[in-house]
């Protein structure tokens, strides 16, 4: 057990150094001179001086990315250009916004995929498997950003029943939680169904069935839960996606999270902020993936001896 | 199904090929026309310039097609070279290889795809090597995966025993094994980078005015919403249709070469 949580941490530890490294490089990925990008090519040689010198870029690219990195562990993520706030505080703000529309969007997901899953499952071949794996298909090939402005113009514009966009309340959740949850929801219950068809030809369940359990009971007490194991290590694979996701949906619906600020970011080439939302995102990303092996891997023993 | 799958992407793919030569009034203003809904002379309406929309859609195709096509060609050949060789040679090139995945696949989705349009500026080249940098990942990992599973087979082994070389066993005894896995892969790629480009063009990031892109038209589409909700659907549905054609192949492909199931 201690070598297998030795081995998987030592490995997520490598990948955040390399993370960060990739990102603390990623303003040298600008064309020509990121300076003259930023403040346009009329700026006086004097601000320009001072710009540089504040992002460090007068000074060897391996001073650069130790800096970066010395930083870091301070939790020091540099300046915006545009607010000239510091960059963690920036992040600190937007965190629970993602968060709360994460957490929604993975219950959407888990709600609708479950009974869509076990349905499927259950009637494989037939009819109503066919028609929620047609679901699950149209669920993974609509782009959020489409499937976001449908919702609102029908049930914001037409109905009038949700807000239109920004955050105000639980209501103005539920179309975002939708819209980011919906690609998830149809990778899941295409999971829940492909789990359980292969527990459903195991023995125990031939024998629950031969002791005279109805399908249902077979079902619910025998199949379901063991089928769910492989699915719980999807649900933290797909949070990553869904963070990735989040930066259109929330671009979508004006939500104040991450995603958004990242997009602003981008529109007004603040470097330092992009940096750190996608450096915020990867390490979440990073640090959820790690914690849900190791889970797994203490909840089934044969995962530890690969 | 299967015949709407097929009639749409033949739509798609002819119209972005031939669609340029047509001649279709794409980029013709005509402000007597602005954001005027679908009607009996123009199927999909106008846009808030005026423009055709369909003839729009027309120019979407061929940027989608172009980057999906450019895009899916160089991930699956880098891919594919990378996993052969970290998989068939191992040691320190596979430990390198394999260290290099695991750091791309930290990125969750697109957002590598983001960071690095963001910061190359946009244009359609920036789009594509943006795509193409994140892409190669997914070929790499399954080509290695499978090279794993069958390089200690008999047959690679008597080709081995016989003095065949290293390329001979890749091309001819390697490769051919792997293959199926590789094009459904590829299938479904083809319909992850339409999303991309599109989520990209949507963020601002894709390919620039006059040039369309189904992406940006959603976006465009989303500020008339009261108005002129049709400018956004209609990309959409484009989109929309094409997509799930790709994955509905995709996932007859792989019903069809899976023998497992």
């Amino acid at each position: 057990m201690w070598s297998f949580l030795v081995r998987r941490l030592a490995s997520a530890v490598l990948v955040i150094v390399g993370v960060v490294l990739l990102v603390s490089v990623l303003i040298h990925l600008v064309p020509g001179d990121p300076v003259e990008m930023m403040l346009g090519e009329t700026a006086p040689a004097a601000d320009r001086e001072s710009l540089r010198r504040a992002l460090g870029l007068d000074q060897p690219m391996l001073t650069q990315i130790s800096k970066y990195f010395l930083q870091l562990v301070h939790l020091d993520l540099g300046e915006s250009l545009h607010s000239q706030r510091a960059v963690v505080d920036l992040l600190a703000e937007r965190i629970p916004a993602t968060a709360q529309l994460a957490v929604a969007a993975l219950l959407t997901a888990v709600l609708i995929a479950f009974p869509l899953g076990v349905v499927a499952a259950a009637y494989k071949d037939r009819m109503l498997d066919r028609f929620a794996m047609t679901l699950s298909t149209a669920g993974i090939s609509i782009p959020n950003f489409w499937l976001g402005p449908i919702l609102i113009l029908f049930f914001s514009v037409q109905l009038g029943w949700f807000p239109v966009s920004g955050k105000s309340g639980l209501l103005s959740l539920i179309l975002p939680a939708i819209t980011l949850g919906t690609a998830m929801a149809a990778i899941l219950a295409r999971m829940i169904r492909a789990s359980l068809l292969e527990v459903l030809t195991e023995q125990y369940v031939l024998t629950a069935r031969a002791k005279g359990l109805s399908q249902f009971a077979t079902l619910y007490s025998h199949a379901v839960p063991n089928a769910l194991l492989p699915v719980l290590t999807l649900v933290g694979l797909q949070l990553g996606a869904l963070l990735a996701g989040a930066v259109i949906t929330e671009t979508v619906f004006s939500w104040p999270g991450i995603g958004q600020l990242t997009v602003e970011a981008i529109h007004r080439r603040d470097y330092p902020v992009v940096q750190g939302c996608v450096l915020l995102i990867s390490l979440t990303y990073v640090v959820v993936n790690t914690l849900t092996d190791i889970a797994y891997g203490i909840i089934d023993p044969r995962i530890r001896l690969d | 199904m299967r015949l709407f799958a097929y009639m749409v992407i033949a739509l798609w793919v002819l119209t972005g090929l031939v669609g340029s030569e047509l001649g279709l009034p794409a980029n013709e203003i005509d402000l007597q026309q602005i954001l005027k809904s679908p009607n009996l002379s123009e199927w999909a309406g106008h846009d808030e310039l005026g423009r055709s929309i369909g003839a729009r859609l027309a120019l979407g195709a061929r940027t989608s097609l172009f980057v999906a096509l450019l895009v899916v060609t160089i991930t699956t050949v880098v891919g594919t070279i990378i996993g052969i060789v970290a998989a068939y040679f191992g040691g320190w090139i596979d430990l390198i290889v394999s260290r290099l995945m695991d750091l791309f696949l930290a990125f969750p989705g697109i957002l590598l795809a983001i960071a690095l349009a963001a910061m190359l500026g946009p244009g359609l080249n920036n789009l594509v090597i943006a795509l193409s940098v994140v892409g190669w990942v997914g070929f790499a990992r399954l080509a290695r995966a499978q090279v794993l599973s069958v390089k200690t087979r008999e047959h690679v082994m008597a080709a081995k025993a016989l003095g065949s070389g290293d390329a001979t066993i890749i091309f001819q005894h390697l490769l051919p094994l792997i293959v199926a896995p590789l094009i459904i892969e590829a299938t479904f790629a083809m319909a992850g980078t339409i999303i991309a480009e599109a989520g990209l063009s949507f963020l601002g990031l894709g390919v620039q005015a006059p040039a369309a892109s189904w992406g940006g038209m959603i976006r465009d589409g989303t500020r008339y919403m009261l108005v002129a909700p049709h400018m956004a659907v209609m990309p959409g549905l484009a989109l929309f249709a094409v997509i799930i054609s790709i994955n509905y192949l995709g996932d007859r492909l792989r019903d069809r070469f899976d023998t497992r199931q």
